[in-house]
């Protein structure tokens, strides 16, 4: 399934400036492996070598945070959008 | 009662408001919780003088002692209520606070008497918690109270705002808040589990403020507060939804038809709220409890009810909101 990944300011730098870049992969996890393998500088910045997500990264599908659903095991559904962002506090 | 012995008696006993008008489901009852009510303007007074009453108990503060300083990392509204706090109670307070937030912020903690200490815009909070670690530990004679590592956050919400969400809603369904330090999220969350078990649903609401921090020089600059892995806050969450700028603008603005003047953040918890309502099943009723973090005056200087929407979008996200 097609999706649009939208990339935080810290990981642009890796595809050329980008902040979207479309990918496709029936679930999070086969399209983050598309990104890194497109990407190689993204490479541990958002997977863990074990294929986990990076525990400073949050992925959200339509706006849902993905380990509150199916982890790197969620579906993609056609033309969804996915955002990468990393953790931030407030307070 | 009416007669207060201090205003620090004035925290906590905020009102819940019934706002089902704005539901876009008939089957799914809305309310929301103004923390707004409180004497320093935010729920982060709660937070605030639980954090110091414990380090009172603990004997890190003297009441009365003189020349005690605290110093706290904050984008805003902990600062602020620590410093009414310390005010009233003869403490002085340092506040490390990143250099993009609504001018009212400033001027609420400097006419508190706090010193603010800034730390710079484009790294937001986190770069703000960095700094203030690093001072923390220079000058070991201030008291760094760590509302990110801090049990005393939560615990205020626990035993407050939790069982007054459960008593003037007993059969909430869905506790909806906004994640910042995560304390309010764990304490009502934790609390509200307890008593109600599986049946009631936890969602957090986050602004997309990683996207707006481009000072992060990478990942392994993100920030997970302490209290949130030790407390099992992953486990404690059903739901997380990430609610832009826009959005937050938009419901801001749709509250004040309810008669409510709410801060952004509150914006975005109740769009949050509405995604919950508008996600439920076919016949499943609801009753959807809100937090409203702080009311809308510190916000006025953004234009967020006034101005073109797109320009107030754009100008949100400049800023740090929660």
């Amino acid at each position: 399934m097609a999706a649009e990944v939208r990339l935080p300011t810290v990981l642009r730098a890796h595809a050329g400036g980008a902040s979207v870049v479309t990918l496709s992969g029936a679930t999070i996890g086969e399209v983050l492996g598309k990104l890194v393998a497109e990407y190689p500088g993204m490479e541990g910045q958002v997977v863990q070598a074990d294929g986990s997500l990076h525990k400073f990264v949050n992925i959200y599908v339509n706006d849902d945070d993905v380990r509150y659903l199916q982890g790197v095991d969620t579906p993609v559904p056609d033309g969804a959008e996915i955002s990468i962002l990393p953790a931030v506090a407030g307070g | 009662m009416a007669l207060y012995p201090s205003v620090l008696e004035l925290i906590g006993n905020t009102p819940l408001v019934d706002i089902s008008a704005l539901s876009p489901n008939p089957l799914a009852r809305l309310f929301i919780k103004l923390e707004g009510q409180n004497p320093g303007g935010s729920v982060k007074d709660r937070v605030a003088l639980s954090m110091v009453e414990q380090a009172e108990r603990d004997g890190i503060l003297v009441p009365g002692k003189p020349d005690q300083i605290l110093m706290e990392p904050s984008s805003g509204n902990t600062g602020i209520g620590l410093a009414m706090v310390c005010r009233v109670k003869g403490y002085a307070l340092k506040v490390v606070m990143p250099t993009n937030v609504s001018i009212e912020r400033r001027q609420l903690l400097e006419l508190w008497g706090a010193e603010i200490i800034e730390s710079p815009g484009s790294e937001g909070s986190n770069g703000a918690v960095r700094m203030a670690r690093g001072l923390a530990a220079e000058h070991l004679e201030w008291v760094f109270l760590y509302q990110y590592g801090n049990r005393a956050n939560p615990q205020a919400h626990y035993e407050g705002t939790g069982p007054e969400v459960l008593r003037d809603c007993p059969g909430i369904t869905h506790f909806v808040a906004g994640l910042g330090t995560s304390g309010t999220l764990l304490g009502v969350g934790r609390y509200l589990r307890e008593k109600l078990g599986e049946s009631i649903q936890i969602w957090a609401v986050e602004p997309p403020s990683g996207e707006m921090v481009d000072g992060l020089r990478n990942l392994d600059d993100g920030y997970i507060p302490p209290i949130f892995e030790e407390l099992g806050g992953a486990d404690l969450l059903d739901r997380k939804t990430v609610v832009r700028p826009r959005e937050s603008i938009e419901w801001t603005r749709r509250l004040t038809d309810v008669g409510v003047f709410a801060g952004i953040s509150t914006g975005a918890a109740v769009a949050g709220a509405i995604k919950c309502a508008a996600s439920l099943g076919v016949d499943e009723e609801a009753s959807i409890v809100v937090v409203s973090a702080d009311g809308g005056w510190k916000y006025l200087s953004t234009g967020a009810w006034t101005d073109d929407i797109d320009e107030v979008t754009e100008r949100a996200k400049g800023i740090i909101y929660f």
